[in-house]
């Protein structure tokens, strides 16, 4: 199941005007902000609002000329990609994320570990997902013991380094 | 006192036994990382800044200096035997080094890219050392309308004089600057855009955009491809002893790298990327055997090694005098300084001069070791090599979650690290460098201040800011190395640009 990108020479390539359309969203909220804050420029004639404006204006430029780039072809042929791999690397690092404050470093880590070592065509789980809480938690033994690192713990990190 | 007094007191700082492990932590570590495809030092130094916090900063320092010297040497033996290059200075030495390998040869291109790295990175930091002061006393006049305009000019070298778009380079650079924004103004306390997020106040976090770019970025992009493949590592064959040919031909180009690669990184004009190419274009038109060129010729593999190393040491001039990053390693290694309340500029000459020579000092020492790691146990940075993908970058992954969930363990870190990562990969796969919103993040702030003072001393007189010759020519300076290369490029001679594209390091 390897979906990708579509291959066919598309013109004008249509990712560029999504492109475009974010900086755009991005430089108006910016300039949006700019305009709500309250102008401090004191003696400078230049306050905490100005810089966020001129960046804005900056990206809202940015995006035209992605755009006329766009129109022109300007924009590089993409590799090819394939989107399982990705899922699976980001749905380990989300897993992480949720599963931290609960279960603590090792066995969220661990699960990181094995699904980015799957998105890189390791298949079998059951290995490395044994891998990978044993190498976290060594890690955790060696950065939150050694080096003084604060690192959540869980029901595996107290029951081998104590609490 | 003179340099060189000062720089003997540096070496006694650096002989310390324990300057002396960190400095052979730090070497060890770049070569690793240098060797390693897919991570390179500015990645490892930006992990390694949240566990140094508790360590000595002098000794964390000289380890980050390390690494970044370290990675230089490295990256050579993974283009050498790989063909595939272990960061982004030492694609050129792909070029000839692979061939030279394929031919047998691949001894005497590992020694004379060691050999080349050693005699520039030494030459390098001691021009460092003799430049370094007469810097620290140009910068002492500057003032905040000089300092602004050197980093308008950086802005744009980092951005878009070289790489295949300017376009691309500045939106890069933009979006850098954007997210330098968020978070309280240093002049007057204001929260911006920072939507109520009580963890937005602080701004983002260097480490955090660099480890989630390098990292996850990086990552993402390589699973993409989907290659599963194991690239095979050509197996060192014959002596790693060069003849006494290799030596006739490779010491001239060690000294013309040294030559190229120094200024390059000293001016504010790019990193290691672009020195290396133009060592290769000049061992290309010096050479006696110009038919060897493309078929593994000596001279390709050791004028643009000891270009790197060289550059290397000459963005240190920039960072260490001017508190002013080039490149993105350099960049990281600012937010190092900072880290420990450490600001880098003409005053810690004068505030920390001990800290200050014994990193230069102990620059000089990291080589020897890197000469002796480089050499004799080469055999040993191969086998890195043989490590399985899958189970290399789940523990580059490992490692890049860990920095920062050792700093600040909040869901809100972690989903900002997921978000620039998934942000790095799109950059990455329609061709936007990373070197420039990194670079925009961390100067951003510092070039807003400046600005702001310059404006406050004139009272509002935006004049005043071309009204000093200093900060009227570098803003000139800035204009021509925006415009030239545009026109460059609309002449359809972009294409030597695009080969100079500097990326990561």
């Amino acid at each position: 199941m390897s979906l990708h990108f579509p291959e066919k020479p598309r013109r004008p390539d249509g990712a560029a005007f999504v492109i475009a359309a974010g900086l755009a969203a991005l430089g108006a909220l910016l300039v949006w902000e700019g305009n709500r804050l309250p102008q401090l420029g004191g003696y400078a004639g230049v306050g905490p609002a100005d810089v966020p404006k001129l960046v804005g204006w900056c990206l809202v430029a940015l995006a035209g000329w992605t755009v006329v780039a766009a129109f022109r072809g300007a924009f590089p042929e993409r590799p090819r990609q394939q989107v399982p791999p990705l899922l699976w690397i980001i749905g380990g690092l989300a897993a992480q994320l949720v599963l931290l404050p609960m279960a603590g470093f090792s066995i969220a880590t661990g699960i990181l570990f094995a699904c980015t070592a799957r998105g890189f065509g390791k298949r079998q789980l059951w290995i490395s997902l044994p891998v990978g809480l044993a190498f976290s938690l060594a890690v955790y033994g060696v950065f939150d013991r050694v080096l003084e690192l604060n690192l959540p713990a869980g029901l595996p990190e107290t029951l081998l380094y104590g609490g | 006192m003179s340099t060189f007094d000062f720089l003997l007191q540096g070496l006694a700082t650096a002989l310390d036994p324990m300057i002396l492990f960190y400095a052979l932590i730090g070497v060890t570590l770049g070569t690793a990382v240098g060797v390693l495809p897919g991570i390179g030092p500015a990645l490892t130094v930006a992990l390694l800044l949240p566990v140094t916090y508790g360590l000595d900063p002098a000794g964390s320092l000289i380890m980050f200096a390390g690494i970044y010297y370290g990675g230089m040497y490295g990256g050579s033996t993974t283009s050498i035997l790989l063909n595939t290059p272990g960061e982004s200075a030492s694609i050129v030495t792909a070029l000839e080094g692979n061939k030279m390998a394929r031919a047998g040869r691949g001894g005497p291109a590992l020694a004379t890219a060691a050999i080349g790295s050693f005699v520039a990175g030494l030459l390098a930091t001691l021009a460092l050392a003799f430049l370094a002061p007469h810097v620290v006393k140009l910068a002492l006049v500057f003032g905040p309308r000089e300092y602004f305009a050197l980093m308008v000019l950086a802005f744009v070298t980092v951005s878009s004089a070289f790489g295949d778009s300017a376009l691309r380079g500045l939106t890069s650079l933009f979006l850098g600057l954007a997210l330098a924004v968020i978070g309280i103004d240093q002049l007057t306390g204001q929260a911006r855009l920072s939507f109520g997020v009580p963890q937005l106040l602080d701004g983002i976090e260097v480490t955090t955009l660099a480890v989630a770019m390098f990292a996850i970025g990086e990552a993402l992009f390589v699973a993409g491809q989907g290659a599963s493949l194991q690239d095979k590592a050509i197996a060192v064959k014959g002596s790693v002893w060069m003849t006494r040919s290799d030596w006739g031909r490779s010491w001239k180009s060690w000294l013309r790298g040294t030559a190229i690669g120094f200024p390059i990184g000293a001016m504010p004009a790019g990193g290691a990327d672009i020195a290396s190419f133009l060592s290769y274009a000049a061992e290309k038109r010096a050479s006696k055997h110009p038919e060897e060129f493309g078929h593994g010729a000596i001279e390709g593999v050791a004028g643009p090694e000891a270009a790197n190393n060289a550059s290397a040491a000459g963005t240190l001039v920039p960072l260490l005098t001017l508190g002013l990053p080039t490149t993105a390693t350099a960049a990281i290694m600012l937010a190092g300084f900072q880290q420990f309340g450490l600001q880098p500029g003409p005053l810690l000459f004068a505030t920390n001069p001990q800290l200050v020579w014994g990193l230069i000092a102990s620059l000089l020492i990291a080589n020897m070791m890197l000469l002796v790691l480089n050499l004799p146990l080469i055999g040993l940075w191969v086998r890195l090599l043989t490590i399985p993908r899958p189970w290399l970058y789940a523990g580059i992954l490992l490692f890049a979650t860990l920095g920062t969930i050792g700093v600040n363990p909040s869901p809100v870190e972690l989903g900002m690290l997921l978000i620039f990562g998934i942000l790095g990969y799109l950059m990455r796969l329609f061709g936007y460098p990373i070197a420039p919103i990194v670079v925009g993040l961390i100067l951003g702030p510092m070039a807003e201040q400046q600005l702001r003072r310059a404006l406050a001393i004139s009272q509002g007189d935006l004049t005043t800011l071309v009204d000093s010759p200093v900060a009227a020519s570098l803003l000139a300076l800035s204009a021509v190395a925006l415009i030239v290369p545009l026109i460059m490029r609309m002449r359809g001679k972009g294409g030597v640009l695009a080969q100079m594209a500097g990326d990561e390091d």
